[in-house]
């Protein structure tokens, strides 16, 4: 096993499952956003395939019954949430609440001093006493952190500060399951899934030395029957229902973490991650700009410096045009006026030689590119494009906007590309999409609709939903969010918002766990090349990978905004003079055409 | 930078109006040689702003006998295509500039590429 690496094990039913399987995928190239990939196959002896958790981890399924879970759930009051996607800054923003003492994010402690006044709650009683009784903990906590995640929201990669808590941290899922992510100092990945209704507990290296990281991704429209006291105003009654159960709406997964305050300082086996020992606090890096300065200098850093430095690698890697751009290049009448806004190396300018094609770039050295090549290019920012307003018959933006920091960028980025279009004129935008398996997890979803079977979700119904959205459906107003209805700060309970604006470092070849990410690129020699380069064996790409492992391999991060599914949409949709004609999923991206009215 | 790309690109300077077209000011000029495509050159001619070309090509000194105004039937006039594909795909402004004809800014062109980025003061 190599550190860095992503491996998965797969597990056939039958020998000739598992032949075939090897026989199909062995080699198998995909292609991942920008990046290929290849698939290696091969067989491990049993005891290798079961993953072994970090030390001190411990998962406990079923911990709570259903009817428990709804009860906790209802003993935090949080405003209904509208499930579908809603503007940016409800996305940013998980919600936090605090009992017995509030842990303060600006000091990355507790303020021991100042007990909140609520402690935890009566209903976590028997929950706390199980866990004693289970043997999970001999100490009952007496801090409890309840957070709500919606899809798309997490953590960033973190240890509980050692000096604030003792040992044990017991961490109840509820609501949905997610995927937990640890990573050790070393380079070592564990995944963990927690499913509803699970207990995590972690101690000794789980607790004190892994960073725990995730990010929650919620199918949309699910609804639960949950157990319920008394039909709560407002909700469906429906023929066949019992009476004592209602509908919630699922969107939301929310978590109670209990930990023991730690009143000594900590004297654990693992110094170099103690606060209490000396460890200085982890520099916090890069994150979310607050100011469209801060937007600009973190782009400035992260998207151009870095594509400067890269260009003529990165060209080398951008060698094949996406079929279905080429298709909306061809489909082009003779002689159209065509706008490549970060046309990068220039890969598509000479896709469709019928076309007036002239391409631009942020990166100067990428235009030398293209200009090589014979293309007519320019240096230009894709905010403000100097071409005339209305002199485009069509423009393409082909994995650009995702690199632009806030959702104002974002759209500014989009009203410009409308701009330039004539009326009629359409543009073509791809960006990379937070949902990498979206063809894995549409058919789970149409499959779980068949297995739940309400009356009206069936799969046609969907099917026939999602198509009438790409055509620009009304959605909703993206100015109602949900700061709107957060009820006023509860100082009892320590209510507070929490900004996920710290820029977690992605994993190359993994699940993205937020939207907001640095990815890394290894220059030349490194990793990446074995990535981008298919034709290489695999032992050939695990030699070259082994050797560089030892020396230095420059790493750049670019910024990356992943767009969920449905935002892209959402975001052309506040642009006035547009309709959304075709919405769709390609190659690990999402994409739309707009045309201009 | 073509002539192509000029006819193109316009001022973008905060506040201006009449930012179009650009005027080029050439030190170092290039004339490449390029495929005649008689059908491409055609279906340009109407995208571009006529005078705006002429006027280029006459800064840089390559305008020759090229019209003011644009000739009628030019779809089967071979040897006017000819001139229109010279000086649209073949002379190559390579060190210059580009000046924005209302604010004075001047956008450098290295190496055949024009530098179109705004500053925060002309953003």
């Amino acid at each position: 096993r190599q550190p860095h690496k992503s491996y998965s094990h797969p597990v056939s039913r039958s020998e000739d499952g598992a032949r075939k399987a090897h026989a199909n995928l062995n080699g198998w190239k995909l292609q991942c956003g920008e990046s290929s990939i290849t698939l290696y196959l091969s067989y491990v002896d049993s005891e290798a395939a079961s993953v072994p958790l970090p030390e001190g981890l411990a998962l406990v399924e079923h911990f709570v019954s259903p009817e428990e879970e709804a009860q906790l759930l209802n003993v935090i009051d949080w405003s209904p949430t509208q499930g579908d996607v809603t503007a940016q800054k409800s996305l940013k923003h998980r919600r936090v609440k605090h009992y017995g003492f509030e842990f303060r994010y600006d000091i990355n402690n507790v303020d021991k001093d100042k007990p909140l006044a609520a402690g935890l709650p009566d209903e976590c009683v028997p929950i706390l006493q199980r866990c004693v009784e289970q043997g999970h903990t001999n100490v009952l906590p007496d801090q409890l952190t309840v957070n709500q995640y919606e899809s798309g929201q997490g953590i960033p990669p973190h240890v509980d500060t050692h000096s604030a808590f003792e040992d044990t941290i017991l961490s109840l899922s509820l609501g949905a399951k997610t995927v937990m992510e640890f990573r050790h100092p070393d380079g070592r990945v564990a995944a963990v899934v927690l499913p509803e209704r699970s207990l995590l507990v972690m101690k000794g290296e789980s607790r004190y030395l892994w960073s725990v990281v995730f990010c929650v991704r919620i199918t949309p429209r699910k609804v639960d029957m949950v157990p319920a006291e008394a039909p709560r105003a407002g909700a469906p009654t429906e023929p066949g229902i019992q009476s004592n159960l209602t509908l919630s709406r699922r969107g939301t997964r929310t978590s109670f973490t209990f930990r023991k305050i730690r009143h000594e300082p900590c004297r654990c086996a693992f110094p170099s991650a103690c606060d209490s020992q000396g460890a200085p606090s982890p520099s916090p890096g890069p994150s979310l700009p607050s100011c469209p300065a801060d937007a600009a200098r973190l782009e400035e850093e992260y998207v151009h410096r870095v594509y400067s430095t890269i260009a003529s690698h990165f060209s080398d890697t951008r060698h094949t045009p996406w079929p279905r751009v080429c298709h909306f290049l061809s489909s082009l009448p003779s002689g159209s006026v065509l706008a490549d806004v970060g046309c990068g190396n220039g890969k598509y300018l000479g896709v469709n030689a019928d076309l007036v094609t002239v391409g631009c770039d942020r990166s100067t050295a990428l235009v030398q590119i293209c200009a090589a090549r014979g293309y007519h290019a320019f240096v230009s920012d894709a905010l403000s494009v100097p071409l005339r307003t209305a002199s485009c018959d069509a423009c393409i933006s082909i994995a650009v906007i995702h690199h632009f920091s806030t959702a104002e960028r974002r759209l500014a980025a989009v009203k410009e590309l409308v701009r330039l279009l004539k009326p009629g004129g359409q543009a073509l935008i791809y960006v990379w999409a937070f949902e990498q398996e979206y063809n894995k997890q549409k058919s789970k979803y149409l499959k779980q609709i068949f297995k739940e079977d309400h009356g009206e979700f069936s799969s046609t119904n969907l099917l026939s939903e999602k198509s009438q959205k790409s055509s620009g459906e009304q959605i909703s107003d993206p100015s109602c969010h949900l700061e709107n209805s957060h009820k006023p700060s509860d100082n009892m309970q320590g209510v507070s918002r929490v900004p996920d604006a710290h820029l977690s470092v992605h994993t190359n070849r993994t699940a993205f766990i937020s939207q907001d990410l640095l990815v890394p690129w290894h220059l030349k020699g490194g990793k990446s090349q074995q990535e981008e380069n298919p034709d290489l064996s695999s032992s050939q790409a695990s030699a070259s990978a082994l050797k560089l492992e030892s020396g230095t391999v420059p790493v750049f991060h670019r910024y990356y905004h992943v767009f969920q599914q449905g935002e892209l949409e959402h975001l052309c949709a506040q642009v006035s003079g547009v309709k959304v004609k075709s919405s769709y999923h390609d190659q690990g991206n999402w994409c739309v055409v707009l045309q201009k009215e | 930078m073509k002539l192509l790309t000029h006819n193109m690109l316009t001022s973008h300077v905060k506040g201006v109006t009449k930012g179009y077209p650009l005027l080029i000011k050439a030190t170092e000029v290039k004339v490449n040689q390029l495929d005649f495509n008689p059908q491409f050159v055609s279906r340009m001619i109407p995208k571009l702003e006529w005078g705006a070309l002429v006027q280029a090509a006459e800064d840089l000194g390559y305008r020759q006998d090229l019209p003011g105004e644009l000739i009628a039937d030019y779809e089967q006039n071979e040897e006017f295509l000819k001139k229109v594909h010279r000086v649209l795909l073949e002379v190559e402004v390579m060190e210059g500039c580009l000046k924005c004809p209302e604010s004075g800014r001047e956008f450098p062109i290295t190496k055949g590429i024009p530098n179109m980025l705004l500053n925060e003061d002309d953003a």
